[in-house]
């Protein structure tokens, strides 16, 4: 089986971030994979140690673009490409999903292509389905399971309502959510091979982004000082703190 | 401006948030909600009581199930056909999908999680969250239609106006899909995204004289149960116990779990990791019960109780009994 396995490299949850006249500043924190990707790796490589084949990691992006795909690799992903957009531009999510579509028709003979189920800069969340879409093949996204027999696979999904079972013939892409399984740690091993990798580099063309970022502002915030309730006993604050709570109007 | 409201559902019974939907395309334009599945004939009822003002309709025993697929080449073949200048869905896990998948048939632009929304010289201008909440960025769309998900809770909810009614267009049924539904699997509760109010524990949780950890987090969530009982509300967590299995993924809270935004968020016992306040830090109202005077969660809350949740909660859940005459 041939599997290929989507990835990006974002700041680490943790990271801070600053606004200054409409333009964000990060702090220094080191990138890292996208904490979702690391979930779409694992998957890609247990349908590997299942049913045996290839695993190859995509990427879009500048050469910090390798942080994840050095990641990947570091799991265990047999090989990596990154992929650079020659037009140099932004890139919405179908702008993205066009240029990770052509890259998997480009590679030929792939039967599945897994995502995370979100980055955590963009929090978009629609790459999987776009891709899925312009390849023409089904989309079994937020997946928690996974297991596949022959040709077939069987996903569960994780919908607001519970899990919905569904199964498609490969090819078929995949997305994966948190409770599929925790990621492996990159071997020592693994991780000596990531050093050494060299990641070729296709350059493909994107269209036009229809979607411009533009402005970034603060959230909003709590301006209001937290209101510490304190009393003789926990029923005396939790009188108190029902009082306010009715007080807001909000139930 | 012609807007049409998908409206999601789960087996023919709507989720909240489509009606928020519906509500800024009634402030925005003329309002059309497009319902796909089977039966649907309480949905079509529901939809004009909330204030469409026509309603396209694909209802067909083929699309009884939700199939990505299906869906998003039935409302791609009626929207190319009748162009409408803005497709509005909520953020659930299937209008962000058939939004998706409907983009890419289009070539539409695609704005995701979306909390606010202004047309500007015939553009659509849209206001998201992203960094997991730590920035807002305004998006702007340089062609139509431009589609539009929006996240739940951030718009008003419309009146209800009991038998309105108006007029319904069936459209073609494009049903051809490659996935097959095999069935469910049905939690249990009030859904996380939909709820008023949420209770949440965290690490504090798992804290409690005698008790091993696990039987202290059982005790402690059968305390948070009872709260958003009374409260009508659901149970959320936060990573920490979630990574220790004493609460289901589908409970988490924060950048890796869902994103929320109450009128209500009672904390118990978390500290307010950076990656937790992301999930949380929109509700209307937040309250945090934390032994910890100097835990951040307290930097985000409007009223906090330092204290022991096991005995603040129970006590609460009493006082709010008697006020709100609830059993």
């Amino acid at each position: 089986m041939k599997i290929v396995v989507c990835v990006k490299t974002t700041l680490p949850s943790e990271a801070q971030i600053r606004l200054e006249g409409g333009k964000l500043i990060f702090d220094n924190t080191p990138p890292v994979i996208n904490p979702w990707d690391e979930y779409a790796v694992e998957a890609a490589l247990q349908q590997k140690e299942a049913v045996g084949g290839t695993v190859t990691a995509l990427s879009i992006g500048d050469e910090s673009a390798n942080v994840a795909l050095k990641h990947a690799l570091a799991m265990g992903a047999d090989e990596a490409i990154r992929i650079t957009d020659s037009a140099l531009g932004a890139l919405d999510t179908l702008a993205t999903a066009r240029l990770l579509a052509a890259a998997v028709q480009k590679l030929g003979g792939v039967d599945l292509v897994c995502f995370g189920r979100q980055a955590i800069d963009g929090d978009s969340g629609v790459t999987p389905a776009q891709t899925a879409r312009l390849l023409g093949w089904p989309a079994l996204t937020l997946a928690s399971a996974v297991k596949i027999e022959g040709r077939r696979i069987r996903v569960e999904r994780s919908i607001e309502e519970g899990r919905q079972i569904v199964s498609a013939d490969l090819p078929a892409v995949l997305s994966v959510v948190k409770d599929f399984a925790e990621p492996r740690y990159p071997t020592f091993m693994g991780k000596r091979k990531a050093d050494r990798a060299e990641i070729p580099v296709w350059s493909l063309a994107a269209p036009a982004p229809l979607v411009a970022w533009g402005e970034f502002a603060e959230p909003p915030r709590q301006t209001a000082q937290c209101e510490i309730i304190t009393g003789a006993s926990p029923e005396e604050i939790a009188e108190k703190l029902a009082e306010k709570i009715l007080a807001e109007k909000i139930l | 401006m012609n807007i049409w409201v998908y409206i999601d559902h789960f087996k023919g019974a709507p989720l909240l948030a489509s009606w928020e939907a519906l509500g800024l395309a009634k402030r925005l334009g003329n309002a059309t909600a497009v319902l796909l599945g089977h039966p649907m004939e309480e949905a079509v009822q529901a939809a004009f009581e909330f204030g469409a003002d026509a309603v396209l309709l694909a209802d067909d025993p083929a699309l009884a199930d939700y199939r990505a697929e299906a869906f998003a080449s039935t409302l791609s073949a009626a929207a190319s056909a009748q162009t409408p200048d803005l497709l509005l869905f909520p953020t659930t896990s299937r209008g962000r999908e058939i939004a998706a998948m409907t983009a890419a048939d289009l070539n539409a632009g695609l704005l995701v999680d979306v909390t606010a929304l202004e047309i500007a010289a015939g553009r659509v201008v849209a206001t998201r969250p992203v960094y997991g909440g730590k920035a807002l960025v305004r998006e702007t769309c340089a062609v139509k239609p431009a589609l539009v998900t929006l996240r739940g809770r951030a718009f008003p909810k419309p009146e209800q106006q009991i038998g309105r009614s108006g007029p319904v267009t069936r459209i073609e049924v494009r049903a051809e899909a490659q996935t097959t539904v095999e069935g469910y699997s049905t939690g249990e509760g009030v859904s996380l995204t939909d709820a008023g109010v949420i209770v949440s524990g965290g690490r504090g949780l798992t804290v409690f004289p005698g008790l091993d950890e696990k039987s202290a987090a059982a005790r402690g969530f059968a305390l948070l149960d009872e709260l958003a009982a009374v409260l009508n509300g659901a149970v959320g967590a936060s990573r920490a116990v979630v990574d220790a299995g004493h609460a289901p993924y589908a409970q988490q809270v924060g950048q890796t779990g869902k994103l929320v935004s109450p009128d209500l968020y009672i904390a118990c016992g978390i500290s307010g990791a950076i990656q937790h306040l992301a999930g949380m830090r929109t509700a209307k109202v937040i309250v945090a019960i934390n032994t910890d005077a100097e835990a951040p969660i307290f930097q985000v809350a409007r009223y906090g109780v330092v204290g022991d949740l096991y005995q603040i909660v129970p006590a609460l859940t009493a006082a709010l009994k008697k006020r709100l005459g609830r059993q």
